[in-house]
């Protein structure tokens, strides 16, 4: 059959299986818009701004098994979705981003927003797409969704001019349906067998191991290969931040995460260990410190889909490419079939050692009557929510209280921004998380700098009646630049602080949501109560805390994983 | 230490600048580079001269791959192979020179392919490092442009970069 542009958009869509879109019109896009108008496939997330949109999208794939799916308009509509692109881009979320485009013949003329979006995103996409002529289109938004969600994930961006959007050819579904074939891109999903036997070899020789898993196993689906991985072996675990939830945080092989703001614990596994088994970590430079003085003991394996991960930060001794569970799998296949067994004893003195590390109780803090710990709050979070919510933050402190003190016991309960750091992140992401899993609870732990970033969806979450849960660890400073500024800049707050802020309250509820303030430690717990208890409602509660509470422990910049500041 | 690297990537607007642009933004060294499609139209070729250590062209290789864009992809240093170089160069010919510059172009087995009363203008090809000899033996201050291809690699045998 013959179909406009804007028809063959929306029959790719519902041919992906595509439920929700998150999206802001504009000139450009009119005729996709009027397409969507005409159907009811898919429901329209009408976002206040582009990136909110972008992170919607974000947290719907994060914390599900989709692809996220965004259309917005050509120039500033397209520059507003940029931060969430190259966000995306940083943390390997599946997205597919539709960008109107200023007709074809315009292209280059500096036409009213028109904006080369293509070259913009280039270097933050995992490829990007201007579609030339309508013909194309289809096959173009096949190999979208293909590339964004196949090997390591990532956000792909189509930019598609207005005429397109208007021009006709044929379209059929079972032309759509053909399996996609690209000569430049076929990602390796099995490990090479002979070296996951070598590395095999050297897991099992190890006397101090220490396994070090990463986002990659929460984005490859691949925890229980994970869990049964590390219970065969009975060695320790420490995680990434991206990596939480993957093994439970509740199972006492679980050291915490490691890192600069990890545990002692982790840190110190890391730094003594003879093997470090990497597997779907990529050694961010916030996980190794400084690298010259990274595990300078261990011999490394690296499991990892992406060769362009492995040695790119340390050199390593077994590399394997491949998907982490399809990896995993075949080296819990060769440890059933070997005779051979860790060495015990060796293994005994190490864990005696790693308790040793952790009854120093790094992450010990003090409620008292007067003032709320923010850390205090995060621990009630969990105990009201069973432990079972999906969390998301924005970027600081919070952040860190969050990855520390909620013990994360599944995968895709964690969502944040850990590569770029996106303050603004969370809000957004957690009503993408929303739409993606109704039943579930939702909350977003943030602070008063984050939330103000993209507050705007507040309005958004009305119109669709999404009822996540805020906790505002209210401070009054951006609490990681202060905490910075009190370490490394004598205490010279440049801008740090806020001496103006709105009263969140009243403002969530201009909004038409529920707002709480709470600043008494003996409330923090009963206003969890009676919010989580609101199944129905968006409840902001804005819980004033201890303004001087400091993220420990800490490893400085520059230094080792050894050398970390405990209090 | 110098790589030549060859490269086939689907003949698409916006290839080459996936590929300029990875070095940019990751730092790494564009030496030479020159590029155009080969006999299958919708694919070129493109041959890449980098420098950095063995961990740094690794990478490169690594992020290249990488791209949707690139289809093959060989680090051809360590085999043999040629890599040969175009360069046109306008230089003065004037008086005594007229008769030196006919002798040095005819020792570097170059054309000359258009003459001024005050200028010779002569094409030659060959290796990168015999092209920086003929300027410096024609002198550099009697060079009034050059412009060069940039080398164009093959490895040696019967094997090759296809698809």
């Amino acid at each position: 059959m013959e179909l406009t542009g804007a028809q063959i958009f929306v029959e790719c869509l519902k041919q992906e299986g595509v439920k929700h879109l998150f999206g802001y019109p504009g000139g450009a896009v009119l005729h996709l818009y009027d397409a969507l108008y005409k159907q009811t496939a898919i429901d329209h997330i009408l976002v206040r701004h582009e990136q909110g949109a972008v992170h919607c999208a974000e947290g719907y794939a994060k914390s599900s098994h989709r692809p996220g799916v965004v259309l917005v308009t050509s120039g500033p509509g397209a520059t507003n979705a940029v931060t969430g692109i190259a966000d995306a881009y940083m943390d390997s979320v599946p997205l597919v981003v539709f960008t109107g485009q200023v007709p074809s013949a315009l292209i280059g003329n500096d036409a009213f927003q028109e904006v080369d979006i293509v070259g913009i995103t280039r270097p933050c996409v995992k490829h990007n797409f201007l579609v030339k002529e309508v013909e194309a289109f289809s096959d173009i938004i096949k190999k979208a969704f293909y590339i964004a969600t196949s090997g390591r994930p990532g956000p792909v961006l189509v930019d598609i001019p207005k005429d397109i959007t208007a021009a006709k050819t044929e379209w059929t579904p079972e032309a759509y349906a053909a399996p996609v074939q690209m000569r430049s891109y076929s990602p390796t999903d099995r490990g090479h067998h002979g070296q996951i036997k070598k590395a095999v070899d050297l897991i099992l020789s190890a006397r101090r191991p220490m396994i070090y898993s990463g986002g990659g196993v929460v984005l490859g689906d691949a925890a229980a290969e994970l869990i049964q991985f590390t219970k065969t072996l009975g060695y320790p675990i420490t995680q990434t931040l991206m990596g939480l939830g993957a093994f439970p945080a509740s199972d006492r092989q679980f050291v915490g995460m490691l890192g600069m703001h990890g545990t002692y614990e982790a840190n110190l596994g890391m730094h003594h260990s003879d093997v470090l088994i990497a597997i779907g970590a990529r050694f961010d430079d916030r996980v190794t410190g400084n690298i010259d003085k990274f595990c300078p003991h261990a011999k490394i394996v690296h499991v990892d889909v992406d060769p362009s991960s492995i040695a790119k930060n340390v050199t390593v001794d077994v590399p394997i490419v491949g998907q982490v569970g399809e990896v995993l799998k075949a080296m819990n296949e060769q440890l059933q079939s070997r005779v051979q067994r860790p060495d015990q004893a060796a293994l005994d003195a190490w864990w005696q050692q790693i308790e040793q590390w952790r009854a120093q109780d790094c992450l010990s803090y003090q409620q008292d009557d007067a003032v709320i710990k923010p850390q205090y709050v995060v621990r009630k979070a969990w105990e009201v929510t069973g432990g079972d919510a999906i969390v998301t933050s924005d970027v600081g402190q919070h952040q860190m209280f969050v990855a520390q003190f909620y013990g994360f016991d599944k995968p895709r309960r964690w969502i944040n921004s850990g590569g770029l750091g996106t303050m603004g992140f969370g809000l957004p992401a957690a009503l993408g998380c929303q739409l993606a899993n109704p039943e579930a609870t939702v909350v977003c732990i943030t602070g008063e700098s984050s939330i103000q970033m993209c507050i705007q969806e507040l309005s958004m979450a009305k119109q669709h009646g999404l009822p996540v849960k805020i906790i505002n660890l209210n401070n009054g400073y951006m609490g990681m630049v202060r905490q910075w500024q009190d370490f490394f800049y004598q205490g010279r707050h440049a801008h740090s602080y806020f001496d103006s802020l709105p009263d969140f309250v009243k403002l969530t509820e201009a909004f038409g949501h529920t707002g709480m303030k709470i600043d008494k430690p003996g409330d923090v717990e009963p206003a969890l109560r009676d919010a989580f208890g609101r199944k129905d409602e968006l409840v902001f509660m804005d819980f004033i805390v201890d303004p001087k509470e400091n993220v420990y422990p800490m490893i400085p910049a520059g230094a080792g994983q050894n050398e970390m500041i405990l209090v | 230490m110098r790589h030549t690297l060859s490269i086939l990537l689907e003949n698409e607007a916006g290839a080459l600048s996936r590929v300029a642009g990875l070095f940019s933004a990751r730092g790494y060294n564009i030496e030479a580079l020159s590029v155009a499609p080969t006999e299958d139209p919708t694919l070129s070729r493109m041959t890449m001269v980098t420098h950095g250590d063995e961990r740094i062209v690794e990478q490169i290789m690594k992020q290249l791959n990488k791209l949707i864009d690139v289809v093959r992809l060989v680090d051809i240093t360590d085999d043999a192979h040629l890599a040969r170089e175009l360069m046109l160069i306008k230089v003065r010919a004037a008086g005594e020179l007229r008769a030196e510059v006919f002798r040095l172009t005819q020792i570097y087995r170059g054309d000359i392919v258009d003459v001024t009363d005050r200028t010779y203008t002569i094409e030659f090809t060959g290796t990168p490092l015999k092209l920086d000899s003929l300027i410096s033996a024609v002198g550099r201050a009697n060079v009034i442009e050059v412009v060069r291809s940039g080398p164009a690699a093959i490895a040696r045998g019967v094997r090759g970069l296809t698809l």
